[in-house]
């Protein structure tokens, strides 16, 4: 008896320093804070994002074969490369980047300039309404899109019609369709992008406009001369961001156009869907997205040089 | 006078290219599938709105999919702030090992598109069972680089005397966050909340991987759906639902337009 209780005497002060120990540990202190406040963005960047990076490059070198993942080395990208359907995809996605980027970033600057002048009543009323469209989801404008332009009923062929010219098939031909899906993008985006431009467009001191009528200037030479060049920067912003976008499309080749006809609209995030969660061959969709992340590299870096690091 | 005269007629025309489509959206809404399809330009509002309604509502339940959409974007919206908040705070007002490497691998992952996580964690989904699961569509969408970049600018502006102040009053480090911090920083929270809460409530191609059954899916899936077959698809039904699907988000716009600008922006234009 007397024994244990000499020896809990004894171990008491042990415990307590444990104790006290643990207790200084669990409390949350500025040296133990940063990682507590880091915990849950670590946790899910590591199980949501590093794994599934990771995980998308192995894919990208196996096969499905016999109910196993094999490897087979850079044979999916052989068969990517020599895939018309990708190639399709790929110069799809470069025809909605050479046409409607430059489209979209003329008008949004143009919109952004009239919405900028100093006589403007009901400023507020131009603003929200052109903004409107960015709120929309993709898949409901890209359904009022289908529906309007719909070769028999459609609303764009009445009026087409009432013009005296021959209605457009928009959906069913290959031009038709790619220009419907350009027509869909810019009127989504030029609102967003206008308010962009604005902001850049204030950032321009007054003063050079002042300078310029005194020395006789007109609105298109002020446009040409001063705009521009100041809202280089945004302008390269803006096409950074549209050409990022544009890359990874889905919605809009999904509902408005199902990547028709004869894969015409598809584009690389569509083909990507279709291999992946339709016909089930992880390791060439994980080959799709893994060259889908080095186009995207290539072009920002192109476009960063070009820019030469958003100075010019 | 030329010059606002041809600025009057360019903004007007640029604004009816850009509401036509919303108002022949509520238009073929209240309008029978025969009447959109008439040889006639249809422009009127019809009388077939409460039909549409009950025929929307046998297609896809609808209150069912508002609920889910529902969920799902204001839980991951007030989850996305908080964390991200809590990452941008630890980044810019605590010293501590690795905090360069990690901000800029976290940066390093907005190159990478969306896309190309998918399939791997439509896999990881299936092997832990979460696949048709709300949660498998917050979860991943959280890993989001940009609200943790906001968050960390926003954080700079905060003066650190004030989070001294709070230690010095015996403050601990959690309760400084949340009671002398966060309420500071509304403006930079509500932008991002509508970042985060109109990126969920749009967001369509993971939801459509992810989520299998109707009564799982978030609106744009079940819009989707309603695509579908040709010869029994009804315009004014599928009309109807994309009016239901805009006009919450419509409603907030109009009522905090500078905000929901400002914040659709990521807070990057402030007016």
């Amino acid at each position: 008896m007397s024994v244990s209780v000499k020896t809990l005497e004894q171990n008491a002060p042990i415990k307590k320093g444990v104790l006290e120990k643990v207790k200084k540990m669990a409390t949350v202190n500025q040296k133990t804070a940063p990682y507590v406040f880091l915990a849950p963005v670590i946790l899910i960047f590591m199980v949501f994002m590093v794994y599934p990076i990771i995980k998308s490059l192995i894919l990208c070198t196996q096969t499905f074969v016999n109910g196993e993942y094999v490897y087979v080395g850079a044979s999916n990208f052989v068969k990517l490369f020599k895939d018309p359907i990708f190639w399709k995809s790929l110069s799809n996605t470069f025809i909605y980047l050479i046409i409607q980027v430059p489209i979209m970033v003329f008008l949004s600057l143009v919109l952004a300039v009239l919405l900028d002048s100093k006589f403007l009543k009901i400023k507020g009323f131009f603003r929200m309404s052109l903004f409107l469209p960015a709120i929309t989801a993709l898949v409901a404008y890209a359904m009022i899109f289908k529906l309007m332009l719909n070769t028999e009923y459609g609303m764009v062929n009445h009026f087409i019609s009432l013009l005296g010219m021959d209605k457009i098939d928009w959906l069913n031909t290959a031009w038709g369709a790619r220009m419907s899906v350009i027509m869909g993008i810019t009127w989504r985006w030029t609102g967003y992008n206008m308010i962009i431009m604005i902001a850049g467009l204030q950032g321009i001191p007054t003063e050079l406009y002042e300078s310029a009528e005194i020395d006789g200037a007109n609105h298109f030479q002020k446009f040409w001369g001063i705009t521009i060049p100041m809202v280089k920067p945004i302008i390269l912003f803006v096409a950074m961001t549209s050409t990022i976008g544009t890359l990874q499309l889905f919605d809009e080749s999904y509902i408005l156009t199902s990547g028709g006809p004869d894969n015409a609209t598809i584009t690389i995030g569509h083909y990507l869907y279709n291999n992946g969660f339709q016909f089930f061959k992880f390791g060439y969709a994980s080959a799709i997205s893994y060259t889908l992340v080095v186009i995207i590299a290539l072009l920002s870096y192109l476009q960063f040089k070009v820019s030469k690091g958003g100075e010019v | 006078m030329t010059r606002k005269v041809v600025t009057y007629t360019l903004l007007t025309i640029a604004v009816i290219a850009s509401l036509f489509p919303f108002y022949f959206m509520f238009v073929s809404a209240t309008n029978s599938n025969a009447e959109i399809l008439s040889s006639t330009p249809l422009l009127t509002f019809g009388d077939r709105l409460i039909h549409n309604i009950t025929q929307l509502d046998k297609k896809i339940n609808i209150l069912r999919i508002m609920k889910n959409s529902l969920f799902i974007t204001v839980t991951y919206t007030a989850l996305a702030v908080l964390f991200h908040s809590m990452a941008g705070y630890a980044l810019v007002k605590y010293e501590f090992k690795g905090k360069n490497i990690f901000f800029a691998l976290i940066m390093l992952t907005m190159m990478i598109p969306a896309q190309v996580l998918y399939i791997p964690l439509f896999t990881l989904m299936n092997s832990i069972g979460m696949t048709n699961t709300h949660a498998a569509v917050i979860l991943p969408a959280l890993a989001n680089a940009f609200g943790v970049f906001l968050m960390r600018q926003n954080m700079m502006n905060f003066p650190t005397s004030i989070i001294e102040a709070a230690r010095i009053d015996g403050s601990s480090e959690i309760k400084t966050f949340f009671k002398v911090v966060l309420p500071n920083m509304k403006p930079a929270l509500g932008a991002l909340s509508i970042y985060m809460f109109m990126a969920m409530w749009n967001s369509f191609m993971w939801p459509l991987i992810v989520l299998s059954t109707k009564s799982k899916y978030n609106f744009p899936v079940a819009l989707a759906t309603l695509d579908g077959n040709t010869w029994q698809k009804d315009y004014g039904v599928t009309m109807l639902a994309a009016a239901i699907s805009v006009i919450p988000i419509m409603i907030m716009f109009i009522i905090g337009q500078k905000q929901f600008i400002s914040g659709l922006m990521g807070g990057a234009v402030k007016e």
